[in-house]
């Protein structure tokens, strides 16, 4: 599974793209706690976007060895 | 005779006298005079757009000019909207130019916004952003959304059509210092002219009916990779039922939370006894207690809020003068009707 990282997301994990080959998270809502265990910066982040293979997901929806998440959270400047 | 000004564009079959009228005919607002709304300002004036309309309260820095790439190295101390309006009557004499030498307020935004077709969104803090969005909800206005963050811009169309808003993609703003807002970070010259160019672009379909604007995606510009990240989001109906503006759209760049100067303060705390409330963490009151002040952190504010018992007016202390301030934010939120004073500069000027 490929993640893709934008914005302050890739500044505080230090790459733009992580890949994870063994025990993929069971849904995006896990997936975002493991993110957040590993990166505790992260958690601080209120407001994020999360797409699954390009298309916008939430929390529930289920993640397999091929799919391809991004998150991207809102930027400001101008 | 015809003017062969638009002819390269006119000669376009998708595009033809038929577009270019309604460029001609087209009313524009960009919010924003700065790095995305120059090169915007610069393209829409120069195809032809009837009229614009520019806001923004900033005058020319010469930290601007490395991408604000309309404004002179005379111009520096000039109003931005006075500016650009100079730049763009010269560049094309058939525009009408409506400027506004303000930032978009709560107070000002429906009567301004009213007045256009299509917003461009090119202002550069999360506040004015969630105002624009609001505003043109409630007016049923489409607007051009674009954003930068280092080297990455992103762009979308939001409220067109039936499509989704910015809120549907980020329902609330991010908490302050959560991400990096205003004016303060590095940004390379021609990014906000490449992604304020996409946002022209959108614009341009949106009032002619050619090709298909961005609605219901983000696009997301890498431009050390020189790759497009784009996905596809879905309106929540909840989103589009404002009907109101928000009482405050606070995190603004420029504040209007009340504070008082240390000189002042201490003229003050020697003729009466004030509500002082000291937001700091216990461990620094421990070195340097404020005598008479209530201690509550800024991070148990929430919690208790209610359990204080608050004279009309309450001053706020802390060691530098920043918390203080978030202080002041918080209640004022929640208790309209007193008056929060912050300590410009804390403890540390009363040394």
């Amino acid at each position: 599974m490929r993640i893709l990282l934008f914005g302050i997301v890739k500044d505080i994990v230090g790459v733009d793209k992580l890949d994870i080959k063994l025990d993929i998270p069971k849904n995006v809502g896990d997936l975002k706690k493991y993110l957040v265990k590993k990166y505790p910066e992260l958690g601080n982040l209120s407001s994020l976007a999360i797409a699954l293979n390009n298309e916008y997901a939430t929390e529930e929806m289920k993640l397999t060895i091929q799919d391809e998440i991004a998150i991207i959270p809102p930027v400001s400047g101008g | 005779m015809v003017s062969p000004r638009y002819d390269r564009q006119i000669i376009l079959k998708e595009f033809g006298e038929k577009a270019q009228k309604k460029l001609s005919s087209a009313n524009v607002l960009v919010v924003g005079a700065g790095g995305l709304g120059t090169p915007i300002l610069q393209y829409l004036n120069s195809m032809g757009v009837g009229h614009l309309g520019i806001i923004d309260q900033d005058v020319v820095h010469e930290s601007n000019l490395h991408r604000q790439v309309i404004y002179t190295e005379k111009q520096i101390g000039v109003s931005k909207v006075r500016a650009a309006k100079d730049f763009l009557i010269s560049q094309n004499s058939h525009t009408k130019i409506s400027i506004f030498e303000t930032s978009l307020t709560k107070e000002n935004a429906i009567d301004i916004i009213l007045n256009f077709d299509v917003v461009v969104d090119a202002s550069d803090n999360f506040p004015t952003r969630y105002l624009v969005n609001d505003a043109c909800v409630i007016l049923n206005k489409p607007f051009v959304y674009g954003a930068l963050h280092e080297f990455e811009g992103q762009i979308s169309v939001f409220n067109h059509n039936g499509g989704p808003t910015y809120r549907c993609l980020f329902s609330k703003p991010p908490k302050e210092n959560e991400i990096p807002n205003c004016n303060t970070q590095g940004v390379l010259g021609i990014l906000p002219g490449i992604v304020g160019s996409l946002q022209a672009l959108e614009c341009v379909k949106i009032i002619t009916g050619i090709g298909k604007p961005i609605v219901g995606s983000l696009l997301i510009f890498n431009a050390l990779k020189q790759q497009y990240y784009k996905f596809k989001f879905p309106k929540k109906p909840e989103n589009i039922k404002i009907y109101n503006l928000l009482d405050s759209y606070q995190l603004a760049c420029e504040t209007d939370i009340l504070s008082i100067t240390p000189k002042q303060f201490k003229k003050l705390i020697k003729i009466k006894s004030l509500q002082i409330i000291d937001v700091r963490e216990p461990f620094e009151v421990k070195k340097h207690p404020l005598q008479g002040a209530i201690n509550i952190p800024l991070l148990s504010l929430k919690e208790k809020l209610k359990e204080i018992n608050l004279s009309p007016k309450v001053y706020y202390i802390c060691q530098s003068g920043a918390r203080s301030l978030k202080a002041v934010e918080e209640y004022q939120k929640h208790f309209p009707n007193n008056e929060f004073i912050s300590l410009q500069g804390g403890l540390n000027t009363l040394y």
